[in-house]
């Protein structure tokens, strides 16, 4: 699904990623984790395409086409979705509005996938304006199920969200990375970015990699890196590298 | 009878061209959603007509010929003597223009029309007295545009406006002129006691130069003001904006609020509460995107004269923030989509209490002029 491949970025003119390769197969997801600062928001944007992210030298190569200079709105298109963790407040565009403009679906469709994820009052709302934590999270996981990305980087889905919210968001996130689905037919695959591994708690992950200062320092099985970093913190993973 | 019969020869005899930037400007020429209609084509008043009972409207000589008590509505809101326009106007020995009455307890949504077209005349000069009285509310809808061959020209306006008691007016006016229009439009509004006057503007297209600064002097207790702008500066027009509000009277209140995009134009857009009584408040909010370079100049002013009023406002010039693109992006619209989806919603300032009718007609000068970015 999605081969990064000796990649390098830069932002204003500063290197923050550094030889970065990283595989994720069909129907895989991955957690990413690391300390803050480390480059882990840079590698999603970068890999979704955005501004003032340059990438110097390496590829992306997305479902076997290189998009490493694709405009965002394409690599959308070709099927990248991202949950923002700060998405910005757009006064004036109706959240329906928004979501009528980024799919064929019908009124009645959108307002039922509002409903999942308990939206349904904040469609004639003004996108993101005035909204909680938790509401900022909802509306960000009901713009990814009207869109239908193939694949989905989350940015920390779990921050500003109270339990009850946790658990909404964990199922819903669970229901886009088809994990009910068979494992051998399940298409989509994920990158979430998480500080806590609550996530882990409504979803299996394949792989986890740590992040520090812009290079990937080790991968693994999720839990394990959870339990290392929990325990020993960051340093244990430096030290793995080292070794 | 003053209500003359609609000459419709001389509508059907403007071009398609006229007719559509007519449309624009809210003009209905078959009336549908429309209670009355007054049409003014250069110096000639060519349709005055209003089904809608309780209301009357009549051009202002046969007005001031008719009503011995509305000379004292001529010229009291504003000065004959306030500048060289107003002095010009007052000059005329032939006033044009339309006085509306509303009558004391009516209440009419379906708004009332009037158009003010430039034609060929180097000067079309009006002169509009709108006075609702105790209890009664009435939307107007005003239409001012230019033929589309017209290349120089000037628009000289006073209108005063009379809320009476209990009474609420909301006032639309949308510009619709050419590069070389200049538009000198002077107006203010007396509010009585429990009035409210709502005051919407839009400019979206090209012209050389406007110049009004529109006051609502707020006479009696809790008296309402709101004064919404939303203008757009292409290159060569200068947009000299403004509105003012007095409240001089206990709990009256007022907002100014505008949107202002330039696309290589200038803008100048102040603002000014004065708060002289208790339990006043106002709020000045002015925000301003530049697309292109040009100028955006808010010059928002409140002033307070003791402790019971508060004043408030905010003001915001800069370009389309890139994160909003990128988001929108993201999502799979395209760079051009979304930078006129943030502009539509920029635009898109709620203007509580608008009939449908008026917004759809806001609306579409947003949509029209949206092609232009």
């Amino acid at each position: 699904m999605l081969d990064i491949s000796d990649l390098h970025v830069s932002v204003d003119g500063t290197e923050k990623l550094h030889d970065i390769n990283l595989h994720i197969g069909q129907g895989e997801t991955h957690i990413l984790m690391g300390p803050n600062g480390s480059g882990k928001s840079t590698l999603l944007k970068a890999i979704m395409g955005f501004g003032g992210y340059t990438i110097t030298s390496g590829s992306i190569v997305f479902k076997g086409t290189d998009i490493t200079g694709m405009p965002v709105h394409e690599r959308a298109h070709l099927g990248i979705g991202m949950m923002f963790q700060h998405p910005p407040a757009i006064s004036g565009l109706k959240l329906e509005k928004l979501l009528a403009a980024t799919s064929h679906l019908g009124e009645d469709a959108i307002e039922a996938l509002a409903q999942t994820v308990n939206m349904e009052h904040f469609l004639a709302r003004d996108t993101n304006v005035g909204f909680s934590g938790g509401e900022i999270k909802r509306s960000e996981v009901l713009q990814l199920k009207v869109q239908q990305p193939d694949f989905l980087m989350l940015d920390e889905p779990e921050s500003g969200v109270d339990l009850e919210n946790m658990s909404l968001m964990g199922k819903e996130i669970a229901g886009l990375l088809e994990k009910d689905v068979h494992i051998v037919n399940r298409r989509r695959s994920g990158l979430i970015i998480t500080h806590t591994g609550y996530i882990l708690d409504y979803l299996e992950a394949d792989q986890g990699h740590v992040l520090i200062d812009g290079r990937i320092r080790c991968h693994g099985n999720p839990r394990e890196i959870l339990r290392v970093v929990k325990e020993k913190g960051y340093g244990e993973c430096m030290r793995c590298k080292q070794m | 009878m003053y209500a003359l019969q609609t000459d419709v020869g001389d509508i059907e005899q403007l071009s398609q061209e006229d007719r559509e930037r007519l449309a624009l400007t809210g003009l209905e020429v078959g009336m549908q959603n429309r209670c009355g209609s007054f049409f003014q084509i250069d110096q000639d008043v060519i349709q005055t007509t209003c089904g809608a009972e309780g209301i009357e409207m009549i051009p202002i000589k046969a007005a001031l010929e008719k009503y011995d008590w509305v000379k004292d509505y001529y010229w009291n809101a504003v000065s004959r003597e306030k500048d060289k326009y107003t002095q010009y106007l007052a000059k005329q020995e032939n006033p044009q223009g339309l006085v509306v009455i509303a009558n004391e307890g009516v209440k009419v949504e379906m708004p009332l029309q009037a158009c003010l077209f430039l034609r060929e005349e180097p000067v079309q000069h009006v002169h509009n007295i709108f006075i609702a009285r105790e209890g009664s509310e009435i939307n107007i809808i005003s239409g001012c545009a230019s033929s589309w061959q017209k290349e120089h020209g000037a628009h000289i306006g006073v209108t005063e406006i009379y809320v009476g008691k209990g009474a609420k007016v909301t006032s639309t006016m949308i510009h619709n002129w050419n590069p070389g229009i200049s538009v000198f439009p002077r107006s203010a509004t007396v509010v009585e006691e429990d009035g409210t006057f709502l005051s919407n503007y839009v400019c979206m297209q090209p012209v050389n130069r406007i110049e009004m600064y529109p006051t609502a002097r707020l006479v009696g207790k809790n008296a309402v003001a709101r004064f919404s702008s939303i203008v757009v500066a292409t290159p060569g027009s200068t947009l000299d904006l403004g509105s003012r509000a007095i409240l001089g009277a206990e709990n009256a209140s007022a907002e100014l609020i505008t949107r202002a995009i330039t696309t290589g134009g200038t803008i100048i857009s102040r603002g000014h509460i004065l708060g002289e009584k208790d339990n006043t408040r106002g709020h000045i909010e002015c925000k301003g995107l530049i697309l292109k370079d040009g100028i955006v100049h808010a010059i928002p002013e409140i002033e307070g004269t003791l402790t019971g009023t508060e004043l408030s406002h905010e003001a915001a010039v800069g370009k389309i923030a890139r994160h909003e693109i990128e988001y929108l992006m993201a999502r799979g619209l395209s760079e051009e989509e979304a930078t006129a989806t943030i502009i539509r919603g920029f635009l898109d300032v709620k203007i509580s209490g608008l009939p449908a009718v008026l917004q759809e007609q806001i609306d579409a000068a947003i949509d029209k002029a949206e092609s232009g970015f």
